[in-house]
């Protein structure tokens, strides 16, 4: 029998604003344990938490961005659970009164057509601390805990493994634009839960379904939901059940496992958290934020591709990350030559950024006026693209401008006419045979007295100046 | 005869983490049994056009600033805690070994 996949995907965003979302302590990564701590987020009694302006303006921003229409009024609610990452015992989260819903994101999908997937909620919430597990006891971290959340949950729209990767990489490429989250997978930063479920072709009615946890890649994303489609069809097929359960991601041996834990159908008996009051959102705010969002990629490629006359590939790369995107830009109001800037962005300045480990050109330190400074210097002859390639690779790397390498090194072109012309007339002199070959009819001739001026200027004359010069004398 | 069982009780015992002696049950499933028949009064009432309360004080958007305030010295937040190792709150091992 033939399955259609069905998937559903909560992705949990960390905001990156300076605090937690109801205390004053940091949000920054890596510090000492239980440094960026207080009496609010470690869940002392009698204490009131109150909420981050600038967590709402994120949010706000993201879920505007996503299509959703966004709630006028919102309230926190309490999400009871006994675990030693939450002091509390009970999460601060957003339950029947979310800050959107019904949102949109498309995505290419493998068919090279669109598909929309739909936006079921998104809702703020805070983050739980992090626990070490040793062999005889956990350790507990709250550095963590009260860092703002967004939870962004989908309808369960996405059919194949592949579809759930590239609505990943579409709902990255959007908050990153947004500058709402640094998006970092490995560093928690987002994290992704997926619902699995498998049902007979054509058929309405859903079968039972898997949660897939403790994924931190969106290709382990894919590959878990790979591994989740074959488990379930072969249990299918086997007339045999599919559990409603919790699963875990093993990334070494590739394989989903079940937590095993008593399955105790969760309570989290929600109610409104008492300590916050509720928040009314204007239709003046909503215009406001969505008047301020920046350009999005879909919008940023289409416009590369209609206005700039980029093909549809290289506006894809160009695009990914915001930071390109700038940085193209900033470039093509100083040079008019959009295609040439795209394949050195593309080409050897990503590879040169990798080379020194820089994870985007907003890092790098030539700025687009030094870097079409170099583009120009190829245009006008006094550097061989050649040489820009190595000049690139070296101004990137030791973070100095391309202009002054060349001058420091020597390496300008001679590109002065009148004295090539000089340089050109000493070797038809001194090779008097070769002149008298070529004027014979051995065109190739002319291949060894280019060298000869080549060698006289130490390899820095510009050649296709010099065939010129020796072209016209030759046949003159 | 109550709508609370003696299954209700321990069943909220449980998510509250509470152990009852046998002695306990039934003396709870009665008081909670007449707490619930209190409340039930209010059944009576109509409130057909009545905003649902979400907050009993009438403000709205209380916010604060993202402007970072000094946290506690950590000796300060692990002073009074049972077990700690490092700077670190030391628990007994969570057995599902599944973090949230
Ligand atoms: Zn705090």
């Amino acid at each position: 029998m033939k399955y259609d996949i069905v998937i559903g995907l909560e992705v949990h965003l960390q905001l990156n604003t300076k605090t937690k979302i109801f205390c004053g302590c940091s949000t920054t990564f890596g510090n000492s344990p239980n440094s960026q701590t207080c009496p609010v987020c470690l869940g002392f009694p009698g204490v009131l938490p109150v909420f981050n302006k600038g967590v709402l303006d994120l949010s706000l921003r993201s879920a505007l961005a996503l299509g959703c229409t966004v709630s006028k009024f919102i309230k926190f609610d309490r999400k009871n659970y006994f675990y030693p990452d939450l002091p509390k015992n009970f999460q601060i989260s957003q339950y029947d009164l979310p800050l959107a819903k019904d949102g949109l994101l498309e995505i290419d999908v493998e068919d090279g057509s669109r598909k929309r997937i739909r936006i079921r909620r998104v809702h703020m919430e805070e983050d739980a601390g992090k626990l070490v597990h040793e062999k005889e006891a956990s350790l507990v971290d709250f550095n963590r805990c009260g860092t703002p959340l967004l939870e962004i949950v989908s309808e369960p729209d996405i059919n194949s493994p592949e579809e759930a990767y590239r609505y990943l990489t579409a709902l990255k490429e959007i908050l990153r634009y947004l500058e709402v989250s640094d998006c970092n997978m490995e560093e928690g930063s987002l994290r992704c839960d997926a619902n699995i479920s498998l049902k007979p072709k054509g058929s309405e009615e859903l079968g039972t379904k898997a949660e897939v946890k403790n994924v931190n890649s969106f290709k382990a994303v894919r590959g878990a939901l790979s591994y989740e489609v074959q488990r379930q069809e072969e249990l299918l097929s086997n007339s045999e059940r599919v559990v409603q359960e919790t699963r875990l991601w093993d990334p070494d041996k590739e394989v989903t496992v079940s937590m095993r834990s008593k399955e105790e159908a969760h309570d989290y008996r929600y109610f409104p958290e008492p300590d916050l009051v509720p928040f009314v959102i204007t239709d003046k705010t909503i215009q406001e934020v969505r008047s301020a969002l920046p350009e999005l990629p879909q919008a940023k490629r289409a416009r590369f591709i209609k206005e700039i006359g980029l093909s549809e590939y290289d506006a894809g790369v160009i695009t990914s990350e915001k930071e390109m995107a700038d940085y193209f830009e900033g470039c093509i109001k100083l040079y008019d030559k959009p295609k040439v800037v795209a394949n050195w962005l593309m080409g050897d300045f990503t590879a040169a950024l990798k080379e020194k480990g820089l994870e985007s050109i907003s890092q790098c330190e030539m700025d687009p006026a030094d870097f079409i400074g170099m583009l120009k210097m190829i245009d006008d002859g006094s550097i061989s693209g050649k040489m820009a390639k190595s000049i690139l690779a070296e101004a990137i790397q030791e973070g100095k401008a391309p202009k002054d390498l060349v001058s420091a090194k020597g390496l300008t072109q001679i590109s002065d006419k009148p004295q090539l012309e000089d340089l050109v007339g000493k070797a038809m002199e001194e090779n008097g045979e070769v002149v008298e070959e070529y004027r014979r009819g051995k065109k190739g001739a002319i291949a060894y007295l280019v060298g000869q001026v080549m060698q006289k200027t130490k390899g820095k004359a510009n050649p296709k100046l010099v065939n010129e010069i020796l072209r016209k004398k030759l046949e003159g | 005869m109550g709508i609370i069982k003696k299954k209700d009780v321990l069943y909220v015992a449980s998510l509250a983490r509470i152990k009852l002696a046998d002695g306990q049950i039934e003396g709870f499933t009665g008081q909670l049994d007449s707490i619930l028949d209190y409340i039930k009064q209010l059944d009576e009432v109509d409130t057909e056009s009545v905003q649902p309360t979400s907050h009993v004080l009438p403000m709205v958007n209380v916010f604060r600033k993202d402007d970072v305030k000094p946290s506690l010295p950590q000796e300060k937040v692990l002073e009074n805690a049972p077990g700690k190792e490092g700077y670190f709150f030391k628990v007994p091992k969570v057995i599902d070994g599944a973090e949230k």
